[in-house]
């Protein structure tokens, strides 16, 4: 990867951030439209784990990934510390991971 | 979680002051809206740091990933310093590793950063009456992690606090973490032996619990979900990412306001 594209990358990346935070007036966004915004981490976080533990390239597969998915969404229901669900999390993938 | 700090009481506090808080801001929509909400609280300031020190490690499995697809230690740094958005640095470098064009490492990487652009939306009215530079920096660090706590928050200030908090937490470890990572990485091995690929979104999990005590937040998840299952065979990566954020349309057509019909605690659970 060379520099241009690192760099090309972070441009285009802030250009991103900086559109919604910066680009878009505060009273655009009012009303049914921040309650709308406000919604979007619900939304696009789970859809980040699923592609992140569900997926592999363009098919659902269910692996070693999963079952740290299952442990962290059993610990993160009875509010487990933040820690102890990412720990357990990655050390029961690890370890179902070095099983098969 | 940051959230959890304040006590049992704090649920129905997010659900009901959330609400009155975006309409107060909705209402103002001018300079500076008046402080009429509380500051963060030390103990959330502190999880925020717990928080960070966990990404620090995703940021460790990013350098050491970034180094094995044959970026030099000052490119992965570089890159973690100035793209900042861990979900499209950890796509565009998996897609060189994978012997994957430039062009499709773009690609993705970029359909991923799409979401903070919709994060800066969510963040403007709480950045709102701050100077032009103060928010242009605070673009930088308009993330899932900072967005995800501050959205959480009660009202305007808990929310530009827990905002910059957590971005800046975020910020540092992640850059400390990559900088280990791309180092050391020979010392550490490979990160999914260690798992490291299930911690970065069960790290999310956490993050979206708070979201869920309110029904529109865990209808909002649930449609998410189930964008991105439907949408992983049929659409390019990232896209299904950017597709889940319809789903907080449905969230607010279809459920009642949470102050109307919110439950009284996050009894209700997981969707």
């Amino acid at each position: 990867m060379s520099w241009w594209a690192i760099l090309g990358l972070a441009v285009a990346a802030y250009a991103l951030k900086a559109a919604g935070l910066v680009g878009v007036g505060a009273r655009a966004v009012e009303g049914p439209a921040l309650r709308l915004a406000t919604l979007l981490p619900a939304a696009l976080l789970p859809a980040l784990v699923v592609v992140n533990t569900l997926a592999a390239d363009r098919r659902l597969v269910v692996d070693a990934r999963a079952a740290g998915l299952a442990v962290a969404v059993v610990l993160a229901w009875r509010r487990a510390p933040f820690v102890l669900i990412v720990g357990l999390a990655a050390a029961t993938t690890a370890l179902v991971r070095a099983a098969g | 979680m940051a959230h959890d700090s304040s006590g049992g009481g704090g649920a129905a506090a997010h659900e009901f002051g959330g609400d009155r808080v975006a309409e107060g801001a909705g209402r103002a929509s001018g300079p500076p809206g008046e402080p009429l909400d509380d500051p963060l609280d030390p103990g959330a300031r502190r999880a925020i740091w717990v928080l960070g020190a966990a990404i620090g490690v995703f940021g460790v499995s990013f350098g050491v990933l970034a180094t094995t697809a044959g970026l030099t230690v000052a490119q992965a740094c570089a890159m973690s310093l100035l793209v900042f958005t861990g979900a499209s640095q950890f796509a565009a470098v998996g897609v060189i590793a994978a012997g994957g064009s430039l062009g499709s490492a773009f690609g993705s990487a970029l359909l991923l950063a799409a979401r903070n652009a919709a994060y800066g939306v969510a963040m403007a009215p709480t950045m709102a009456g701050r100077s032009l530079g103060r928010r242009l920096l605070a673009a930088q660090i308009v993330i899932d992690e900072s967005t995800a706590i501050a959205t959480a928050q009660p009202g305007r200030v808990a929310r530009e606090h827990a905002f910059w908090a957590t971005g800046l937490a975020v910020f540092v470890c992640w850059n400390a973490g990559t900088a280990l990572g791309a180092v050391a990485g020979d010392a550490i091995g490979d990160p999914e032996a260690l798992g490291l690929d299930a911690a970065f979104p069960a790290g999310f999990v956490a993050l979206v619990m708070p979201h869920l005590r309110s029904r529109r937040g865990r209808v909002a998840a649930a449609g998410g979900a189930l964008v991105a299952l439907v949408l992983v065979p049929l659409a390019p990566a990232g896209v299904p990412i950017v597709a889940a954020a319809l789903a907080v349309v449905p969230a607010v057509l279809f459920t009642p306001s949470p102050s109307a019909t919110g439950p009284p605690d996050g009894g209700g659970g997981a969707a």
